[in-house]
């Protein structure tokens, strides 16, 4: 008996990767628990009223796919323990640097405008339905002039979106399910998540933390947050985001160069995850396009999330060029362009025309205002951690910092630290196998929380 | 009778013609550069263009060929009228509210807003057993039908109505559960087609339905018009539980029922055990352009080995997408509100008189949105009755289903939109069963109606 509970509370207990959601109604399989006797059990992990064991049923088989995923999705996860923190300490104030959310108000002229439409939308000359599905046309060409200027993106090849989470689920739908992918490791997990979605993974393999068929590309301190591609297999897609969540890394012209080469050479397509573009410091390049040849290989992915505090009004965008096709010679716009007609309905106008303001002379500034103030506070987290001797990452060209805790869970270290200074973080292994011993610390917050964060931490680890 | 209109109707071999396509840059240089990644083969399986696109490009098309025609659009099913006040002005308000401090806010639940959730629940489904929790909020159900496919998966077997609006379909092919078209009849290998039409009344023989895992239903239906009654839908929870199977039940237009048919699978006692609602505010409140809609996934909902549906979901949402605009939201609440409701749609109204409908009704703030448009249909049904055509629908929904019978609807389509500039959506658009019928919807400015009215007497009579 003894050996079976044993097996079952280390089954239970958050290890470094895995962690369950507050929802998980799964059961422990068998083959979970290894067994030393003859006796077998499953073990629901939740409690449940004998009723359910007689409840109806249908006859449709869950999707397998969705019971690859080991838990629930990373941030929710966060949440779920910020919110079971708040409630066991009523009376801490907890500080979140964990879930890239904004806080700053969005810009009056950006707003303003999202007013005005609300207001139009109820005059009948103002009023307007459905919109095109690929966005407004003046906003389409104000995106593509704005982020795109001389690089050959136009009008015709800016899809725009409720924000690149929903992006990357509709490219993965494009794609389909008989396509591989590779990801950096660590990564946005929404990659890897929506891969296992789709069907394009087989089974987690608990003991390297990783989804068989997917190839995951290794950033870390030693190859400077960079893979090396002589090592990485092909793959049909690569998604690569740069400036990088979670590492805060920015590839180089050199290594986007080299990206670029090595998709041409496998015949893959880069899905390019630029949602931190502003945050560049340095001359490394805000878009993949500005490497020659990248419009052949390459699609690329953003959104107002983070410079327009667009993180609640959803609004983004995916720029496909025409010079992108399939073995076959046909054009991957074309294909999105019908799953756009038919799997969305076009982002809320009203959200579209708070992204005109975003990208008009008065609006960019504003935004680079807000893009400034988040960097700022990434400054006051990075001396932070150099003072306290930590080994410090990213932080520069993008608004996290990932942080080094040399052989240690980063589970545990996000627990204590949230226990210490109820401050919340996000484990790096939440992002891959390659987030193992680190943190990252998010730098959105209001400036004095950030400031108080980092006296805490200073306490802490003094 | 029909017999005696100027149309000529020429019955085609193939049911869905051959169309031009949207225009994108087709470039066939072989010199060019090809990735080696092979185009998803589920898209290559797609006939055509997405059905609404292909209108709006016909009428683009005319458009050019037309300068100086004054079209009048019955055709996709776009709202007209002008937002509430109340429901405007608190989204202006809640965006303003962004750029403060203590206004701003960033994400919100992916689920939705738990006001929105609870408001949701309370309007629609009071009684109903249905709680906020179970309310998942969106960007519109046509989103939401393909997040479900991804939940779903490609391992399913889908039956829908016949004809239907078209996503159901087309989002089952992308998503891999069907096989190729069948080149004769149009439909796609492994669905079940639930054929629809006046000998049945507008609802499937279930005793001749095949079984399939998910069974897509909706009603009030795009484009029949027909609301299922409380019997139909009995029987329809009765095949679902016999069979194992779910329903995704598609409401977007009960809020135009008249007759007291079923406004929510929910009503019919079993249902949650077996049924997904899909809703939206689009048709309700004008937010076509806005983008608000909900998934109702019932907490009772199993899979066949035990797991809860509403999990599953849970988990695409979190994942896939990350909430509706927290401003469309507000608006949304602000429809539900006691204010916001009653302008934008109330129950059942009786028929206006005849005299009401002529005159151009002057304050629009009397009329709720959902009554406003029903009054255009009421028109509408009078103008092809009038003509001796059998239109059906236009009683429970925004939309008429008139028969040509004979006819290629495409032919039909074409006819219309050359002599009076009025688009509509050819029948067949909405499956193989919509062959001889026109799709004319209720939307529009109250002129705008009454001219098309008098264009269609006019070339008819």
């Amino acid at each position: 008996m003894s050996a079976i509970l044993q097996n079952v509370s280390t089954s239970l207990s958050a290890s470094t990767s895995t962690f369950l959601g507050h929802n998980n109604l799964k059961a422990i399989k068998p083959s979970h628990v290894s067994m030393a006797g003859r006796m077998s059990a499953v073990v629901k992990c939740v409690a449940s009223p004998s009723a359910e064991k007689t409840a109806y049923k249908t006859n449709v088989a869950r999707n397998e796919n969705l019971a690859k995923l080991q838990a629930g999705y990373l941030f929710p996860e966060i949440a779920r323990r910020r919110n079971a923190h708040i409630a066991k300490n009523p009376d801490a104030k907890v500080i979140s640097l964990g879930i890239g959310d904004t806080t700053e108000p969005i810009p009056e002229v950006i707003t303003s405008a999202m007013s005005k439409r609300s207001e139009v939308l109820s005059t009948v000359a103002g009023y307007s339905g459905y919109g095109a599905e690929q966005g407004e046309q003046k906003l389409r060409a104000a995106i593509a002039s704005t982020y795109y200027e001389g690089l050959g993106i136009e009008e015709h090849d800016i899809f725009v979106s409720d924000g690149a989470k929903s992006d990357i689920s509709r490219l993965q739908v494009l794609f389909g399910s008989n396509v591989t992918m590779a990801v950096q490791d660590p990564s946005y997990p929404a990659y890897v998540d929506s891969s296992v979605i789709l069907g394009q993974t087989g089974l987690f393999q608990k003991d390297v933390e990783k989804y068989a068929n997917i190839e995951y590309m290794k950033c870390t301190t030693e190859n400077g947050f960079f893979p090396d591609l002589s090592t990485v297999r092909r793959t049909d897609i690569i998604f690569f985001c740069s400036p990088n969540n979670p590492t805060g890394s920015a590839a180089s012209r050199e290594q986007l160069t080299k990206l670029v080469q090595f998709a041409k050479e496998n015949g893959s397509i880069i899905v390019y995850d630029s949602a931190y573009a502003m945050y560049v410091s340095d001359d490394s390049p805000r878009s993949i396009f500005e490497i020659p040849g990248a419009k052949e290989v390459a699609l690329e992915v953003s959104s107002f999330s983070k410079y327009a505090g667009f993180t609640g009004v959803r609004l983004g965008w995916t720029a496909i060029p025409k010079e992108l096709h399939y073995s076959d010679g046909f054009p991957v716009a074309k294909d999105f362009n019908r799953i756009v007609c038919t799997c969305f309905n076009g982002a809320s106008n009203i959200a579209q025309a708070g992204g005109l303001a975003c990208v008009s002379p008065e609006g960019i500034t504003a935004m680079h205002e807000v893009v400034g103030f988040y960097k700022e506070n990434t400054a006051i987290i990075v001396d932070t951690f150099n003072s306290l001797g930590f080994k410090v990452y990213g932080g520069k060209n993008a608004p996290y910092v990932w942080v080094h805790f040399p052989g240690r869970s980063s589970w545990d270290v996000f627990s204590e630290i949230l226990e210490k200074t109820h401050v919340v973080t996000t484990p790096g292994s939440g992002f891959g196998p390659g987030g193992e011993g680190f943190v990252r610390v998010s730098a959105f917050g209001h400036r004095e929380n950030v400031i108080e964060a980092c006296r805490r931490f200073k306490e802490l680890y003094k | 009778m029909y017999t005696s209109f100027a149309f000529s109707f020429m019955p085609y071999k193939t049911i869905l013609s051959p169309r031009a396509s949207i225009t994108t840059q087709d470039n066939k240089n072989a010199k060019d550069y090809r990735t080696k990644v092979s185009r998803n083969p589920t898209l290559e399986k797609l006939q055509y263009n997405y059905l609404f696109p292909e209108i709006s490009e016909r009428e683009a098309q005319h458009a050019k060929k037309y300068p100086n025609a004054k079209i009048i659009s019955l055709g996709i099913g776009d709202t007209t009228e002008p937002l509430p006040d109340v429901v405007a002005s608190s989204m202006a308000n809640y965006a303003y509210s962004l750029s403060t401090r203590t206004g701003y806010r960033g994400y919100g639940a992916e689920q939705g807003s738990k006001d929105l959730r609870e408001a949701i629940a309370e309007t629609f489904y009071k009684d109903m057993g249905i709680q906020g929790a179970e309310v998942f909020v969106s960007d519109g159900a046509q989103c939401d039908i393909s997040r479900l496919q991804m939940l779903f998966g490609s391992n399913m077997s889908i039956a829908v109505q016949d004809p239907i609006f078209p996503a159901y379909i087309d989002s089952s092919v992308i998503i891999g559960q069907t096989g190729d078209v069948e080149q004769g009849s149009g439909r796609y290998q492994n669905i079940e087609y639930m054929r629809c039409d006046p000998h049945n009344n507008f609802f499937p023989n279930l005793s001749k339905t095949a079984r399939t895992d998910i069974i897509f239903f909706c009603s009030p239906n795009n484009p029949t018009g027909h609301a299922a009654s409380w019997e139909q839908l009995e029987q329809l929870v009765k095949l679902a539980q016999e069979n194992g199977s779910i329903i995704v039940y598609d409401s977007a237009y009960a809020v135009y029922i008249t007759d007291g048919s079923p406004r929510s699978i929910y009503e019919i006692p079993g249902a949650k055990k077996v049924a997904i609602e899909v809703s939206s505010f689009s048709k309700i409140a004008g937010f076509t352009g806005v983008r608000l809609g909900w998934t109702v996934v019932p907490k009772e909902l199993l899979y066949s080995n035990g797991f809860p549906v509403i999990n599953d979901f849970n988990r695409i949402i979190c994942t896939c997408f990350n909430g509706a605009s927290r401003i469309a939201q507000a608006g949304g609440l602000a429809s539900l509100s006691s204010e916001g409701f009653k302008v934008s749609f109330r129950p059942p109204r009786v028929i206006l008189s005849e005299r009401l409908l002529n005159t151009h009704i002057s304050s629009q703030a009397v009329m709720s949105l959902v009554d406003y448009y029903k009054s255009n249909a009421e028109i509408l049904l009078e103008t092809f009755e009038s003509l001796g055509l059998k239109a059906y629908g236009g009683v429970n929904a925004p939309y008429l289903w008139v028969h040509f019978p004979g006819s290629n609807s495409w032919d039909v389509f074409n006819e219309i939109l050359e002599k009076t500039h009025i688009i509509t959506v050819p029948g067949s658009g909405f499956g193989p069963a919509g062959k001889e019928y026109i799709r004319v919807t209720a939307f529009g400015h109250r002129e705008n109606i009454l001219e098309a009215a008098d264009r269609l007497r006019s070339l008819l009579l």
